[in-house]
């Protein structure tokens, strides 16, 4: 357990066995390339280059009918424009990050509480080990679902005439229905929250099932009460999975444009609808602009993220 | 020694049931309303009860030709899941011994999981945009008739949305592998060895039945992922859409309950997937539970 996966192959034995004798068999290398070209050449075709070829796009110039090899900036110029000019009046690319980061605020905020309180519950409350899996799936088992099925279930609950806003007509507690319930701010962080928590919880409580309980003990025999042991040895222990489950939350709310679709009744803007729009408009190379933007954010959130963990340690 | 529970306990379990009232409340509302009767809306009350809109689903949705879609989803679905399993399992075993560029592809896959899906999307879209431009220029340029008349776009189902799923199963798979050789011990592949097991033998009858659970595990990943999976397929996906991007279009035009009870066919087969691989996985763990070691056991 936790050796750095695939970097430093453990074992030392299988090494030396492996030079006695390589001379039958095929050079280990070798074995070790052709097992894993297939994997790198997906990767290589459906990853490496389409990133590469969106950074090489989001350079050319394009108009109505076409799109021309060049190098301009003019699409990063068109995203940016009046951004500088117009401050303190934030510009349109502003303010769809603006309100894309306070999404993803947020949602991060929530899921990382409530994550870690059900982890929390799994791992040091919930004694039987076999009760500890059962419910450790039941937690992940909606995961697997249709996220659009599990985002349009919220209509019968918050709509106009939904179960929310019935009961509280019933209890007289509003004289009208409750309109920002559904197709809303609201709605799509709930959503959010509803979808994505399983990101959180797994990571966070795998890394508390690796803390070595005697910690614990330790900590209580120290003096320490039950506060303190979860700020000062729980947490800390828990980084890892923390940072790992923030870092899935964020880059998904980051580049969603599905959620906040369906959930904000098409009305709310957010950088990967932007793309998606512009897509749509066959304006490509400003789609990529906008793109390799994203990609730029992302990037800096996950290098500050990781700034507090080696995650490679985690697997 | 037993300690009672301490009060926090308590707490915490209620949180914890309302978490899970959270996460199924919706979709078995859903569910429950999708056998709603002809009369029935989208919210509650039940206004009868009846399988009246499943009978409508299976008529069709409006102009959609949603079974089409769900068989191209099942198809696309099944393909990711063994692509999946066979690229996966070997990439781990090489991951296994050293490689260079080892460390460049370990980031190469971490960051195909973490780049926005839509980046990804829009790159393979564009990616099989250039191909189709380059394959209708050569077409042209060197005057091959029947290629520049039939030929329309090599994007489709089974490249560039296949490629798009990939890209998102196959991290997944790979770090699966990870966490199985990390707990694995080689003892048994090297007691197989001094048996006299070829490389083939060792992984054929010693290793495979003892990752075989996991295996199984990525084949659902492949599957369930893909069966879902939408932002990754929305730019790479050409004229044909798979079920979830149906879907995600019905949610705007459709106001009656059969949107719920296709809700409730896809919920369906997802959960089934998901318990069909549970069941495999618990299956084969008793089954090794049973024939594995002897350990202890005595000598007669």
């Amino acid at each position: 357990m936790g050796s750095e996966a695939g970097v430093s192959p453990a074992s030392s034995l299988v090494e030396e066995r492996g030079v006695a004798s390589s001379a039958a068999r095929l050079p280990r290398a070798a074995a070790a390339y052709l097992l894993v070209a297939p994997f790198a050449l997906v990767l290589l075709l459906f990853f490496v280059l389409p990133i590469a070829l969106t950074l090489v796009v989001s350079f050319w110039s394009y108009n109505e009918y076409s799109i021309t090899p060049s190098f301009t900036l003019e699409n990063y110029a068109g995203v940016f424009e009046g951004c500088v000019s117009r401050l303190p009046e934030l510009c349109t690319t502003f303010k769809t990050y603006l309100s894309t980061a306070k999404f993803c605020v947020s949602v991060w905020a929530l899921t990382l509480l409530i994550g870690f309180i059900v982890s929390y519950f799994l791992a040091f409350h919930v004694r039987s080990p076999a009760v500890q899996i059962a419910l450790f799936l039941v937690c992940t088992i909606p995961f697997w679902t249709s996220n659009v099925i599990r985002m349009i279930s919220w209509i019968p609950l918050l709509g106009r005439n939904g179960v929310v806003n019935q009961t509280l007509t019933a209890m007289r507690a509003t004289g009208e229905p409750i309109e920002w319930l559904l197709y809303s701010d609201f709605a799509v962080v709930l959503a959010f929250v509803h979808l994505f928590i399983t990101f959180m919880i797994v990571p966070i409580f795998n890394s508390m099932m690796r803390i070595d309980r005697r910690l614990l003990e330790a900590a209580r025999d120290a003096g320490a009460s039950g506060w303190q042991t979860l700020c000062n040895v729980v947490v800390p222990l828990c980084k890892p999975g923390i940072a790992i489950g923030s870092i899935f939350v964020v880059t998904i709310v980051m580049g969603d444009f599905v959620t906040i679709g369906v959930m904000g009744g098409q009305q709310i803007a957010s950088v990967g609808k932007v793309i998606q729009v512009e897509t749509s408009y066959l304006q490509f190379p400003i789609a990529a602009a906008n793109a390799v933007i994203l990609l730029a954010v992302v990037l800096m959130v996950i290098w500050g993220l990781t700034r507090l963990v080696d995650i490679r340690k985690e697997l | 020694m037993k300690e009672g529970r301490p009060a926090s306990f308590y707490w915490l379990a209620i949180v914890f049931a309302l978490f899970v009232l959270f996460l199924y409340g919706p979709t078995i509302t859903i569910l429950a309303l999708s056998f709603q009767g002809p009369e029935g809306g989208l919210t509650l009350p039940m206004n009868g009860m009846s399988s009246f809109w499943f009978a409508k689903l299976w008529a069709g949705v409006g102009v959609i030709d949603i079974w089409s879609a769900f068989a191209r989803s099942m198809k696309l679905g099944l393909a990711v899941m063994v692509l999946t399993v066979i690229l996966c399992v070997p990439a781990g075993l090489a991951y296994r011994m050293r490689f260079r560029g080892s460390t460049a592809l370990f980031y190469v896959t971490i960051a195909s999981l973490i780049v926005p899906s839509i980046v990804v999307s829009l790159g393979i879209g564009f990616e099989f945009r250039l191909i189709d431009e380059a394959v209708k220029g050569l077409a042209e340029a060197w005057d091959i008739d029947w290629l520049a008349e039939s030929y329309t776009t090599a994007m489709g189902l089974f490249t560039s949305a296949l490629g798009a799923h990939l890209s998102w199963t196959l991290p997944f798979g790979l770090l699966i592998m990870f966490a199985v050789f990390n707990r694995f011990d080689r003892r048994y592949e090297e007691a197989a060895r001094d048996l006299g097991a070829t490389s083939w033998q060792t992984f054929r009858h010693v290793v495979l039945p003892m990752i075989l659970p996991s295996v199984i595990g990525i084949g659902l990943f492949g599957f369930t992922l893909s069966w879902d999976e939408i932002a990754r397929t929305s730019q790479a996906i050409g004229d044909r859409n798979t079920l979830p991007l149906e879907l995600q279009g019905l949610t705007t035009t459709v106001t009656t309950p059969e949107i719920y009870a296709l809700g409730t066919v896809t919920t369906a087969i997802s959960l089934a997937v998901v318990m069909l691989a549970l069941a495999a996985i618990s299956l084969l763990r008793r089954r090794q539970a049973r024939h594995g070691s002897d350990a202890g056991k005595g000598l007669v």
